[in-house]
């Protein structure tokens, strides 16, 4: 079974598995209840104590108060879904992108070995050295951001893909050769599945990273979404609605992980590293 | 050995032919936005004299690596205290989980709130609140999924509480927290620039926005190569530093794969 080991590295930042909770099934989400509770708590109590200026930290009241004022108007929803569509328009370019040069080039020693150091080289160049360049060519249309977002999570995607299809077990590639497979069925059936789990895991980090990309663009380029919103909030002075849309923009985050961590049980539910009876 | 030299081609036959190409097609570029290679090359001297330098770039990197470091020493230890007690964690995981997924950037209006934004102090916690969230999980990760029977080994050796920790936990996870760190390094450049733009600064990422704001196109071309440059370096460092501590983690990875 070589498919037990191939699993170990795109999963490297999976929760491991919780073996079960010694009281009972709710103890552990009824705790971490009660920490959101105390962390709630803690920001109603520290400006209403005094001990932090509720002109910097308001009580977690008035700023939920603001996020309810802010969810009445129009142009909350507006921005929230600029946010994200600019992110899943991004994102789905980046896969694509990302899964088709990946095949291609993975699939081909030669592209490969001549590739490998110009990825290595542009991997690690941060896209927000881009921010100049795309603020001269779009401004602050949503062209920008998309750029952005695309270049930050197409090299996430792009280098999973080639780890997974660099892993593909010889044997089997070599089985399905001699069985005269055509190129095309050999990948579908041999290196789709070797690098699905890669695969997910490059949409679950570039899912991650695009949302960075897309709230920094609207933050500091000014594109418009939640992130301008944010920056035109601080600097006029109103900080629950601040503090407000930071919070709306971290449950967005929370659900874009927990989605992507759904959507990658659901495609390896066939997985040794998904499946539960193993 | 002729591989050597096939090795040596692969890895810089592309890079050079995609140099030339840029040089050869922007050569005669009228474009405002693609100034010829060869005007951007010779205005890199002249940009990035002693005084940039010396004012821009080194203390960004200075401020790099003070939240990094930062990030680094509360994460790893929050990160081992969270992941060794099952209650902590469990009290703590759901508020862990959305202060990950704030988006790091979001962080600078707020800390904007408290201390403004023209020192290095809100700068340093800002790359220093941004970093510091995958190594934390990370940890918390390596720490929760050690291997029971070294736990119980380095018991009934009977190892002190200071070697168990140093040898047994923080050694076991150290893969983990290494996977984290190198997130954490890409998040912090990020934050390193566009910490900058906030406000009137002095950085690097400050600076080349200088540069595109007074139409400085080749200026602003080498500044965003240096970017590219100091990106490249650092990883390059990161994964050094990581070839040195993690060699007997590769070791045990081969011989497993090996069996």
């Amino acid at each position: 079974m070589t498919t037990v080991s191939t699993v170990t590295e795109p999963t490297l930042d999976r929760p491991a598995r919780t073996r079960a909770p010694a009281g009972g099934r709710w103890r552990e989400p009824l705790l971490g209840l009660l920490g959101l509770a105390i962390v709630v708590a803690v920001v109603e109590a520290l400006p209403r104590l005094g001990v932090v200026n509720g002109r910097f930290l308001p009580p977690f009241s008035t700023m939920a108060r603001a996020l309810g004022s802010e969810l009445a108007t129009a142009n909350f929803w507006t921005a929230l879904g600029q946010t994200l569509g600019g992110w899943a328009a991004g994102l789905a370019l980046a896969m694509i992108a990302g899964l088709v040069v990946g095949v291609i080039v993975g699939s081909v020693p030669f592209l490969r070995a001549v590739t490998a150091s110009t990825v290595e080289f542009l991997r690690p160049i941060p896209s927000v050295a881009l921010i100049p360049l795309v603020v001269l060519m779009y401004g602050s249309r949503p062209q920008s951001a998309l750029v952005l977002v695309v270049y930050a999570s197409f090299w996430q995607v792009l280098v999973q893909v080639l780890y997974g299809v660099a892993d593909v077990d010889p044997v089997v590639r070599d089985t399905a050769r001699s069985y005269r497979f055509s190129r095309w069925s050999i990948v579908r059936t041999v290196v789709w599945p070797t690098a699905l789990p890669y695969v997910v895991t490059g949409f679950r980090l570039a899912a991650a990273v695009a949302l960075i990309l897309e709230i920094t663009a609207e933050l500091i380029i000014g594109v418009p979404g939640l992130g301008r919103s944010i920056g035109v909030a601080q600097s006029s002075g109103a900080v629950a609605q601040t503090y407000a849309l930071v919070i709306v923009v971290g449950l967005i985050g929370v659900a874009v992980n927990a989605s992507a961590r759904a959507v990658e049980r659901r495609v390896l539910r066939w997985h040794t590293s998904v499946r539960r009876d193993l | 050995m002729t591989d050597l030299p096939r090795r040596v081609l692969a890895a810089l036959g592309l890079p050079i032919v995609l140099v030339a190409l840029w040089w050869v097609l922007s050569a005669h570029s009228s474009s405002f936005f693609w100034p010829p290679l060869s005007e951007i090359v010779a205005a890199f001297p002249r940009t990035w004299t002693a005084d940039p330098i010396m004012h821009d770039v080194l203390p960004s990197l200075a401020r790099l690596a003070i939240g990094y470091l930062i990030a680094l020493v509360a994460g790893v230890a929050l990160g081992t205290a969270i992941g060794s007690f099952r209650t902590l964690r469990a009290l703590c995981e759901p508020t862990l989980e959305f202060f990950r997924a704030v988006p790091p950037p979001v962080l600078i209006p707020v800390i904007a709130l408290f201390a403004g934004y023209t020192g290095w102090t809100a700068k340093v916690i800002t790359i220093a609140l941004g970093c510091v969230w995958p190594i934390l999980l990370n940890t918390v990760e390596g720490v929760r999924s050690l291997d029971e029977v070294l736990r119980d080994t380095a018991r009934s050796y009977r190892f002190g509480r200071t070697s168990t920790l140093l040898q047994v936990v923080l050694r076991g996870s150290s893969p983990r927290i290494a996977a984290g760190a190198r997130q954490a390094l890409s998040i912090g450049v990020i934050l390193m620039v566009i910490s900058e733009l906030f406000g009137a600064n002095r950085g690097l990422g400050a600076a080349i926005v200088q540069f595109q704001r007074s139409f400085a196109v080749p200026q602003m071309w080498t500044g965003i190569i240096l970017l590219g440059l100091i990106g490249v370096a650092l990883s390059g460092l990161f994964r050094l530093v990581e070839h040195q501590t993690l060699a007997w983690y590769r070791g045990l990875r081969q011989a497993e794969r090996g069996a």
